[in-house]
């Protein structure tokens, strides 16, 4: 491997990986106080394309005004989601909250396929996105660089919200006993609602970077973000928030691997090795790499 | 006192019933005949219509009602939801396709694929069983492991294997055609009488699973998995006998299903066919056999209805593709919240439970033993 590949790779990786942490951690952030795979967060992020669609096709806006408006329809669609379809389910079965969460994403996905479009239509991207630039030998886009450094960013802002706020403390006591959490007067609503509205809002940032990349929306382009999130999750953890992040990055890591190294003929399958890669890795490591509290995931 | 001894009362109506105790005709295995008469009426009735196109919905429900009572037989009986079931399907309805085509039409169709599997020929009956096989031994294969997962890391890993089955499904071109549509060639063969014979079977089979002592260990092991396993129950080993056999079921479906429509590919057992069979056993209620049934024809008249509305506002102009989805996830989120247990409330329709709903009220709980 000779240096340029090498360093084009870790540029990949690294930025491909911010991508993906981002992803997950909006995953995991609901699931560690709701114990909620939400199927419907893939979805989230296509509101957010949408948006990103028509604020910045049919108004002259500013950029960055356009994407504060989507990352605020996707914090707003997270609120709503939970509010009203998620609330009725507290203290229930898992699969109940499941089975709710794959019929939201369904409504989702048949509203948009119904009130836009099945097509895809194409998002504007500002100018910066797509200037070329060099680094240490090897081009790359800005954008890459931009999203390690909102990634950077946001998760400093995370680490604040988590370690300075009483908020932070609040919903941190609700993923490790949530029941208990209550007892010491934590509003379950607030917490609930504050990590959705979290998950919505990085969402809105993933749909921003996603949407730059691929440059259109259509109603199903959820479902490959979503499952990206998934496996991230596992192989880090599903109940930390770090598990999420090192996840992320070790996807990545793992899927860009696999791009180099397998054959042309097997290349279609890449996603079928992931997914065997994860399932082996549930089987023997349920925990993930990074451990949170205390599940029961293997009864045998 | 409000109620009465749940066991007193059971005494008490097979007294009245004048049958024996443990072979209550009426309270047990009147739910197949009655499945099984109003299954037939449904499809003696449409027959005699003659009017081919309600024909093929009606075949078509049929095959789908085999797909849900599979999927009820592990989700109602292990309590555990199997995200991977339409995965089975799948390989179920190609692999009878491969067993069932001539060779000289595999070698035109995909010239690819590779030799062995050309050479293959069966007749109809058997390469749908063949096909259901090949499922079952699938799922064996991978299984076991799978089953010592609980909670939220057993749903992903079964979820994370549908993907792995569709993707091997879609991209797998020596042996499905890949992402291209497998076209069968030939004339229907799965007609309304042989899905309806097989539905039959299956229900008779679903039902005699549940009241199996297999059955009753893997009901026991979900209610309360430690007092099974001190009652010397492996509950890993009786969750993978239940995986395997319901995987069985849904290769056959999947093979009626392929020999009906003719032309399959990967994506037509993938998340809207899941989501097809969630709806129905969720609606009519997981835990029961009727409530697989009374779902699969609720779902099914619910879409047939909505989709004439949709090709009509379709055709009108406006492009209403997808609604009947959007209506059917709301319908189940509502019952989700409503009513848990779906219509049926997890109860069996039986003789029993028809004669109670004309008594007086305090013998009404005799099959509620829920609540």
């Amino acid at each position: 491997m000779s240096a340029n590949i090498f360093i084009e790779f870790v540029i990949n990786v690294l930025s491909m990986g911010s991508l993906y942490a981002l992803i997950a951690l909006g995953l995991v952030f609901v699931y560690g106080i709701c114990n909620l795979v939400n199927f419907a967060y893939g979805e989230f992020i296509t509101v957010s394309a949408y948006v990103l669609y028509f604020v910045g096709t049919f108004t002259d806006l500013p950029w960055w005004l356009v994407f504060l408006i989507a990352i605020g329809s996707g914090a707003l669609t997270g609120f709503l989601s939970e509010l009203i379809a998620f609330r009725p389910f507290r203290g229930r079965s898992l699969d109940a909250l499941l089975v709710t969460s794959f019929a939201v994403s369904i409504i989702l996905q048949r509203s948009f396929q119904l009130g836009i479009s099945p097509r895809s239509r194409a998002v504007p991207v500002p100018d910066f996105f797509n200037i070329n630039v060099s680094l240490l030998g090897v081009v790359t886009p800005l954008r890459n660089m931009l999203l390690i450094g909102t990634t950077i960013i946001l998760l400093i802002a995370v680490l604040i919200l988590m370690r300075r706020t009483s908020l932070g403390i609040a919903m941190r006591g609700a993923s490790e006993n949530f029941v208990t959490a209550r007892l010491m007067g934590v509003p379950a609503n607030l917490v609930i609602s504050i990590a959705f509205v979290i998950s919505g809002i990085l969402a809105g940032v993933v749909a921003i970077f996603w949407s730059a990349r691929t440059g259109s929306v259509e109603p199903m382009m959820g479902s490959g973000p979503l499952l990206i999130g998934f496996i991230s999750v596992v192989i880090g953890g599903m109940q930390s928030l770090v598990g999420a992040v090192v996840g992320g990055y070790v996807y990545a890591f793992i899927a860009n691997m696999l791009s180099l190294t397998l054959p042309s003929s097997l290349l279609s399958f890449r996603d079928a090795i992931m997914f065997v890669i994860v399932i082996a890795f549930l089987v023997l490591k349920p925990e993930g790499l990074i451990r949170g509290k205390y599940q029961e995931e293997r009864v045998g | 006192m409000k109620r009465n001894n749940t066991a007193d009362e059971n005494t008490l109506a097979a007294a009245s019933l004048g049958s024996r105790p443990y072979f209550n005709f009426s309270s047990k295995w009147s739910t197949v005949v009655l499945l099984v008469a109003i299954l037939s009426g449904i499809g003696v009735f449409i027959w005699w219509l003659n009017i081919p196109f309600i024909e093929d919905i009606f075949t078509s429900s049929v095959i789908t009602l085999i797909s849900v009572l599979g999927f009820q037989l592990y989700m109602g009986n292990s309590g555990i939801l199997n995200w991977s079931y339409v995965g089975y399907v799948g390989i179920g309805a190609f692999a009878s396709a491969i067993f069932s085509m001539e060779p000289s039409l595999k070698a035109m169709q995909i010239p690819i694929m590779y030799p062995f599997l050309q050479k293959l020929h069966l007749p109809f009956i058997p390469a749908v069983l063949a096909g259901a096989l090949v499922a079952m031994i699938i799922a064996a294969v991978v299984a076991w492991p799978l089953m010592r997962l609980s909670d939220a890391v057993g749903s992903i890993t079964q979820f994370a294997l549908l993907i792995v089955i569709n993707v091997l499904l879609s991209q797998w071109a020596e042996v499905t055609n890949g992402p291209r549509t497998f076209t069968l060639g030939g004339s229907r063969q799965t007609t309304i009488w042989v899905a309806l014979g097989f539905a039959i079977l299956v229900i008779t089979f679903v039902y005699y699973f549940k009241e199996s002592s297999l059955g009753m260990k893997l009901r026991t092991s979900r209610d309360d998995r430690y007092a099974a396993r001190s009652s010397g129950i492996n509950f890993v080993k009786v969750r993978y006998q239940g995986y395997v056999t319901s995987a069985f079921i849904g290769g056959l479906a999947g093979g009626l299903y392929s020999h009906y429509i003719l032309s399959i590919t990967a994506g037509s057992f993938y998340m809207s066919e899941l989501f097809k069979l969630l709806s129905m056993v969720v609606i009519g209620g997981s835990m029961s056999v009727s409530g697989a049934f009374f779902g699969a024809l609720i779902v099914t008249l619910a879409q047939q209805g909505l989709r004439q509305l949709e090709l009509g506002l379709t055709r009108s102009g406006f492009e209403a593709y997808g609604m009947s989805e959007i209506v059917v996830a709301i319908l189940m989120i509502l019952f989700l919240i409503l009513r848990p247990n779906g219509v049926t409330g997890g109860r069996e329709l039986s003789l029993e439970a028809l004669r109670n709903l004309f008594r007086p009220k305090q013998y009404t709980n005799n099959n509620g033993n829920k609540k």
